[in-house]
């Protein structure tokens, strides 16, 4: 197991991190490339003005009709993705992490609040996972893609929240949160994920055209 | 209640006849060649990106009339684009015929689902996408199809011939001078300050419409034209069946028409599928960033002749009265504050709609949907009961729509709910109570 995890924190972190990076540097790349030869007439109507602009109302919480009209949703969505970024990026046990590989550091949130934010996160998964049984509407459209995503999702979280609590054997269960991370960032290029890359540019050419050609508000 | 596409099937002339040609080889090769020479960034980042989260649900009419997922904006992608990407197009004829009656018949592409996707994801654009696709594969219902022929064959969509609408505006000219005695319908005027251009409903069957327009404009003492040729008529369902080549050809004409004239702009009549496509598809096609020639709605136009002083009402139209406003000139050109200064200039109160503005309802007719004819006529009046308790709940009797299709498709809801309401244009209601200098 020591060696599996040794290959989880060295060779494939590597690999995780670059699939990462290069992968959503490739996909944006090549997306760019389409828009530009197939949907170059609609690219055109793309501004920074109205993009941020309908980007800017998305982001405030209640701040669009969809999100009014979804208020559980909204805030499980909020809490969720904000938590989804700051317990990864600021937790101590990573920090340390990125202190003993580089020897650099950061300001790290208090392990209580940490572990509070954790816990919101996979509450708010079983939250999703209520939605696609339980509302007609997504259960209709919901696929096993979903499924693996959120499950990922939640393993990451409660695999750490486990190994963080000692419950269970640490180890193994330090070493499944780490390859279940790595998984996550793999597949964020490449899976449902990648809304996060893709989501602002969408947002943002409908927003233009809004904006600019429609002049009416998207939010 | 969850269905599915297939408990709910409509037996349409064309969408039969089209499916009998069809194997599922044919419509492989087709549906390949759209998708390798149409499909691209917008249809590969909608199809990937979206989280299947289900909010678009609550932005549709039909959802929310049925309460059935089936009818989401996200559960018709799922019963039709995705299904087509998933198989890489090898579908068979049947299936084809439930992409047809979905995108057809089940959307009016109004676009207020992107009120509601976090992500923008444009569903009336990949609804667009499975009409090219069912257009592509001559799929497409029969009394839109003919309208598309129609416009094919005369570049008007109601088979109105060069004579007819010469002789429909010298008709509607006369009866009019009976009221104003120098009153004209200027024809081929160059360098006239606009043209005006309608739809072909309008010298088909609402020719009161061109009387009522011609008055107003007289008493404003605006120096305008209208074609003799064809051009007039700025309606254009082929951009809804799918035939983007015909669209095209339509918006040309319609152009090339206003620049021949030498005309400084072009004002529209109260149509907005009409609006959309002038002001922002047909430009597109051709080339055109915006357009060669300014294209002003005539809720902007009225709007322009009240606040100049052009036009005075002698009284105000008795209300209440409540908005409705038409997606295509709504979330489609921002034009809901001059629509209601125009209503609050013409009328005595207001009563509005709740939701309103670029969040109003469809009025479930447009997109095409009520081209499609009778076979679906109860599609659109039972998947809209959400429009008929709205207009309801205002309390009023009078409902000012400024669009065409808008007033087919709430009249059927007003008759079939009950509710009692009449329905009116602006141009109605401002030749109704306008000071008319002049007039007998």
């Amino acid at each position: 197991m020591l060696e599996l995890y040794a290959l989880a924190v060295g060779p494939l972190a590597w690999l995780a991190f670059g699939v990462f990076v290069i992968g959503s540097l490739a996909r944006l790349f090549s997306m760019y490339s389409l828009a530009k030869k197939k949907d170059a007439a609609f690219l055109s109507y793309m501004t920074w003005r109205y993009s941020l602009r309908s980007i800017f109302h998305w982001l405030i919480p209640f701040g669009s009709l969809g999100w009014r009209e979804n208020p559980a949703l909204t805030v499980v969505t909020y809490v969720f993705h904000i938590c989804l970024f700051l317990v990864p990026i600021f937790l101590m046990s990573h920090i340390v992490m990125w202190d003993t590989s580089f020897g650099f550091t950061y300001a790290a949130l208090p392990d209580g609040l940490a572990d509070g934010l954790t816990v919101a996160v996979m509450v708010a998964c079983l939250f999703f996972a209520w939605r696609r049984l339980s509302l007609p509407e997504v259960r209709f459209v919901t696929s096993t893609h979903d499924w693996v995503v959120l499950v990922l999702v939640l393993s990451t979280f409660s695999t750490g929240f486990l190994a963080y609590h000692q419950i269970g054997d640490s180890l193994t269960l330090t070493t499944l949160h780490v390859l279940c991370g790595e998984a996550m960032l793999i597949a964020i290029p490449f899976t449902r994920l990648s809304h996060m890359l893709f989501g602002f540019f969408s947002r943002g050419y409908i927003g233009s055209e809004f904006g600019g050609v429609r002049r009416a508000k998207d939010w | 209640m969850t269905t599915t596409i297939a408990d709910r099937r409509i037996e349409d002339a064309g969408l039969e006849a089209g499916i009998a040609r069809l194997t599922p080889e044919k419509i492989q090769k087709t549906i390949q060649a759209v998708l390798a020479g149409e499909g691209g960034a917008r249809l590969k980042t909608y199809v990937e990106t979206c989280v299947r989260c289900g909010m678009c649900a609550k932005a549709c009419h039909y959802y929310m009339s049925h309460k059935d997922p089936s009818y989401a904006p996200v559960g018709k992608v799922r019963q039709t684009m995705w299904e087509i990407l998933k198989h890489k197009g090898l579908v068979s004829p049947e299936f084809i015929h439930q992409c047809a009656q979905i995108a057809y018949t089940e959307c009016n592409l109004c676009r207020r689902c992107m009120h509601y996707c976090p992500l923008g994801i444009d569903t009336a654009y990949i609804m667009t996408f499975v009409r090219r696709i069912c257009h592509k594969l001559g799929v497409t219902p029969q009394y839109i199809q003919d309208t598309a022929h129609s416009h094919s064959a005369t570049l008007n969509q109601m088979w109105v011939k060069d004579d007819e609408w010469i002789d429909t505006l010298k008709w509607q000219e006369d009866e009019a001078r009976d009221e104003v005695p120098d009153l004209r319908i200027p024809l081929e005027v160059e360098g006239a300050d606009f043209m005006y251009s309608v739809i072909a409903p309008e010298p088909k069957f609402r020719t009161q419409l061109i009387y009522q327009a011609a008055v107003i404009f007289n008493q404003a003492g605006v120096n305008w034209t209208m074609p003799a040729t064809p051009g007039w008529d700025n309606s254009n369902m082929a951009m809804f069946s799918g035939d983007m080549e015909i669209m095209g050809r339509i918006e040309m004409a319609h152009f090339e028409t206003a620049q021949r004239l030498r005309v400084k702009r072009i004002v529209m009549g109260e149509c907005g599928h009409a609006f959309r496509a002038v002001y922002d598809v047909g430009n597109r096609w051709l080339g055109w960033g915006m357009h060669p020639v300014p294209v002003v709605h005539s809720i902007e136009f009225f709007w322009e002749l009240l606040n100049s002083g052009k036009i005075r009402m002698a009284k105000k139209y008795p209300g209440p009265v409540t908005i409705h406003d038409p997606c295509n000139v709504i979330r489609g050109r921002g034009l809901m504050d001059k629509l209601r200064e125009v209503v609050h200039a013409i009328c005595d109160g207001v009563v509005e709609m709740t939701p309103n503005r670029e969040h109003n309802y469809c009025c479930c007719a447009g997109g095409g949907v009520i081209n499609c004819g009778p076979p679906f006529k109860n599609v659109r009046i039972v998947g809209n009961s959400i429009k008929a308790d709205q207009l309801k709940a205002t309390g009023v009797k009078t409902c000012i729509a400024p669009c065409h299709n808008c007033h087919g498709g709430l009249d059927d809801i007003i008759h079939k709910y009950g509710l009692g309401m009449e329905l009116k244009f602006l141009g109605d209601i401002i030749y109704e109570c306008m000071e008319k200098k002049g007039a007998s």
